[in-house]
């Protein structure tokens, strides 16, 4: 970047249409981006499923209606068809987004704040912190997500908030070290210590200097990570850990789906495309962000 | 090593890569990472208060407002997330009550100060979008933001080309007039120092060899090392091979008894080698650390020869 820079004449430059070209090239780039785009637009569409959710189900999610379970797709204004209680699957799965978008939003959330706060201190004062901070992420990385979650759930019992708090948690350490690698590059940079030169304490070298110069592959991380907790979240429901009947879950709807496989093989088909799709749509709109915002880095 | 700066006045730090010229000056800002580096002795004296020995926090509050430094590389010294605008504007408010408005204020003036065209627009843009040239001027308007008593020049012109140095040194001579700051120029480049400056220390090894007035050190140079340096330089009249110090600086984790530059040295003796030359002083503020260069002994130069 800084070899283009150095052709460009200062004046010559037309000031109006420079401005703010930093974010514009990332959004053309991204925009540009097939793929990406296919990923933006199931991000938004799952958005609206969310928001819209009450306006968008056919039915109450929760209705029972158990004259009419398991029908087949299509029957009777039931779009996907009715799970072994007589709910409308097309509702539940609707209904079902906002659990799976709130999970991977919050707990993405979660874990990234804590994994950056950190990353940012073992890879900045480096020594017996570095030391401390990283063993313990090493042990959290060691341990099986899905025992950690069964341990917090044991211990807190299940609900919407134990999951975000246990998937959040699971997600610390990855958000740990990439933070402290990039901040091991970033605080060797000179304009780190022209800045120390100029008076500026730790903390503000910390959070205005060093953190702004790792967002990009942190956003990068999160945007993938919210496909793994999503997976997380439906893995979690499966197995009864996660949020609580009758609240849909795709993980739940999937589970219940499983018993009627042969049967009525539309539940699980159904919340496992929802599944498929939604993790798809972030790794899509992850991969084209990170050729978007630096072509060289690789996550 | 041992040096004294009035205000307004400039001294130069000359020596080849590796001599400890910006060790010197990271050591004056405190900035010394530690560990593995650690200020054993000696002091450093700043308007009456002993920098060795203040707090972190003390020397935060010195640090950009009372001295400032300005950088080899000004490619690489701005923060390339922010605008311009913004760093001038951080630390002017990081060590002066304003708000917001009066910074941005002053962050223009500074521009202006250093010439740059424009500087409403140039201060909304990002590092990426100046030259080198541009970005050093960037550079000096942060680092004199706060109107330091001194500035710290590490080697300000050695990444930007020639047409483009001699305006950065232009613009430097004229601000330290206006402003009335001490500049510390540390250099390999003998030129800015003839240009700029009114004292100047030849630094080898980490020690002082030599330590005199321009005018002395270019009509008169005493210590050998200083006669290699200028020897090397390309004059008018430099014909063939330039000449050049045969040899390499000494590595200073090994003990050295003698003079750190008899090894290198044409005229060492035995004495040379075993025992290490105080600097002392052989005329009128010129001091030198030779065993053959007192005040009733000279050695006699001889021409600067090409060497392998």
């Amino acid at each position: 970047m800084s070899n283009q820079a150095q052709n460009i004449s200062p004046v010559s430059v037309p000031l109006a249409a420079k401005k703010k070209s930093k974010e514009n090239s990332v959004w053309r780039r991204l925009l540009k981006n097939k793929l990406a785009l296919v990923g933006m637009i199931i991000i938004a569409i799952m958005v609206i499923f969310s928001v819209f959710a009450p306006l968008i189900a056919t039915h109450p999610p929760n209705a029972m209606d158990l004259a009419n379970s398991l029908s087949e797709p299509g029957v009777d204004g039931h779009i996907l068809g009715t799970d072994n209680y007589g709910r409308d699957l097309f509702s539940r799965i609707i209904y079902g987004t906002q659990i799976s978008l709130i999970v991977g939003i919050f707990a993405i959330g979660l874990g990234g704040m804590i994994g950056t706060l950190l990353g940012l201190v073992a890879g900045y004062y480096g020594g017996k912190w570095d030391a401390i901070i990283m063993r313990l992420m090493d042990g959290l990385f060691a341990f099986p997500f899905i025992l950690l979650s069964i341990a917090l759930m044991t211990v807190l019992g299940a609900g919407l908030f134990n999951v975000i708090l246990a998937i959040g948690v699971a997600n610390i350490p990855g958000f740990a070290r990439i933070v402290r690698g990039q901040v091991l590059a970033v605080k060797e940079e000179e304009y780190i210590e022209v800045t120390r030169s100029l008076g500026a304490n730790h903390s503000r070298i910390i959070f205005h200097h060093i953190l702004p110069n790792c967002m990009a592959p942190i956003i990068v991380y999160a945007t993938m990570n919210v496909a793994g907790a999503i997976i997380s979240e439906a893995a979690l429901s499966f197995l009864g850990l996660g949020v609580q009947p009758p609240t849909a879950s795709w993980g739940s709807i999937l589970k219940d789906g499983k018993d009627f496989l042969v049967l009525s093989p539309h539940m699980a088909t159904f919340s496992g495309l929802a599944i498929l799709l939604s993790v798809l749509g972030f790794n899509l709109f992850g991969d084209g962000l990170r050729d978007a915002l630096d072509p060289k880095m690789k996550v | 090593m041992s040096f004294d700066l009035r205000q307004g006045e400039t001294i130069g730090i000359v020596g080849e890569s590796g001599s400890g010229k910006s060790v010197t000056s990271t050591a004056i800002l405190g900035l010394i990472p530690s560990p593995p580096g650690k200020i054993e002795r000696g002091s450093i004296v700043f308007e009456g208060k002993d920098l060795t020995k203040l707090s972190q926090d003390e020397m935060r509050k010195i640090r950009g407002n009372e001295i400032s430094m300005i950088f080899q590389d000004p490619m690489t010294s701005l923060n390339p997330v922010f605008t311009v605008g913004n760093q001038i504007i951080e630390v002017i408010r990081l060590h002066q009550q304003v708000n917001k408005k009066e910074a941005r204020t002053r962050a223009i003036e500074m521009l202006k100060l250093v010439g740059i065209p424009e500087p409403e627009k140039r201060l909304e843009q990002y590092p990426h979008e100046f030259s080198g040239g541009m970005r050093q001027r960037v550079m000096i308007a942060i680092a004199l933001a706060c109107n330091p008593k001194l500035l710290i020049a590490d080697e300000p012109t050695t990444a930007l080309d020639v047409t483009v140095q001699a305006q950065i040194l232009e613009l430097m001579k004229k601000l330290q007039v206006d402003l009335k700051t001490s500049i510390i120029m540390i250099t390999h480049d003998l030129g800015v120092v003839w240009e700029s400056c009114q004292k100047v220390l030849v630094m080898y090894a980490g020690n002082t060899v030599e330590y005199a007035n321009v005018e002395d050190l270019y009509q008169n140079p005493l210590h050998p090392y200083t006669w290699g340096l200028l020897d090397s330089q390309i004059k008018s009249d430099t014909v063939g091979k330039l000449p050049s110090i045969p040899g390499n600086p000494p590595d200073l984790r090994n003990e050295i008894a003698g003079c750190y530059f008899a090894p290198r040295c044409a005229y060492a003796q035995e004495k040379c080698f075993t025992e290490r030359p105080p600097l002392v002083e052989v005329s009128l503020e010129h001091m030198v650390a030779c065993h053959f260069q007192t005040a009733d002994h000279r050695l006699k130069r001889e021409g600067g020869e090409a060497s392998e």
